[in-house]
């Protein structure tokens, strides 16, 4: 189950808030399914309806993960107005079927909505996650 | 000859080039970026870009979606 620190959730809740009303995107990096890093990724699009992170950014972020001997657990962008699942184009570019697709709503501000998925081969499946307070391993 | 991928040191043929390396790796194309020794090399280039010992190569798959 993926488990993500409560201090790299909220700066996803909040980054999700901050680039309202476009998307929002970022990755997740950590070690064991713990997720304890968040790095907030240039929307290219710039779209409140799609997103596509930026290589070069996406080359030094995955260098900086590998140098801190982390690991991509999980890839997130928002949906500014639909649910917390991903749309057909999401399926599409889901390259990386072994980490998880997070997915934050923003369809109802005052109730933010975060779901995580894995996407392989085309299925959707929803999977559980854990935000895991700071203080605890 | 021996070049890095990803960070990890890898033997490959003599007259390896980039499109042959994503194409014996079974990856297509269209859905990655390639960076070679620091700097990300268009797509136009990757069947004539020779390896030689030493390359740093980087590879990943575009994260998009809508």
């Amino acid at each position: 189950m993926l488990r993500i620190r409560e201090g790299c959730y909220q700066f996803m809740i909040q980054d999700a808030f901050r680039r309202f009303p476009n998307e929002a995107c970022g990755i997740l990096a950590g070690k064991d399914g713990l997720a304890r890093t968040f790095f907030a990724m240039k929307n290219t699009d710039e779209s409140p309806l799609s997103y596509l992170m930026d290589p070069k950014e996406q080359f030094h972020v995955m260098k900086h993960i590998r140098e801190g001997n982390e690991e991509m657990l999980a890839i997130y962008h928002s949906h500014v107005a639909s649910p917390a699942y991903p749309s057909s184009k999401d399926v599409q570019l889901a390259f990386y079927p072994d980490v998880y697709y997070v997915l934050i709503s923003l369809q109802d501000r005052s109730r933010p909505v975060a779901k995580a998925y894995r996407i392989q081969e085309g299925h959707v499946r929803e999977e559980p996650f854990k935000v895991i307070p700071e203080e605890s391993r | 000859m021996q070049i890095v991928v990803n960070g990890k040191k890898e033997e490959v043929g003599e007259r390896t080039t980039v499109a042959s390396l994503l194409k014996e790796k079974k990856i297509m194309m269209e859905m990655v970026a390639v960076e070679l020794n620091g700097t990300v090399l268009p797509r136009s280039r990757y069947a004539e870009t020779s390896l030689k010992e030493g390359d740093r190569v980087e590879f990943l798959y575009y994260m998009g979606g809508g």
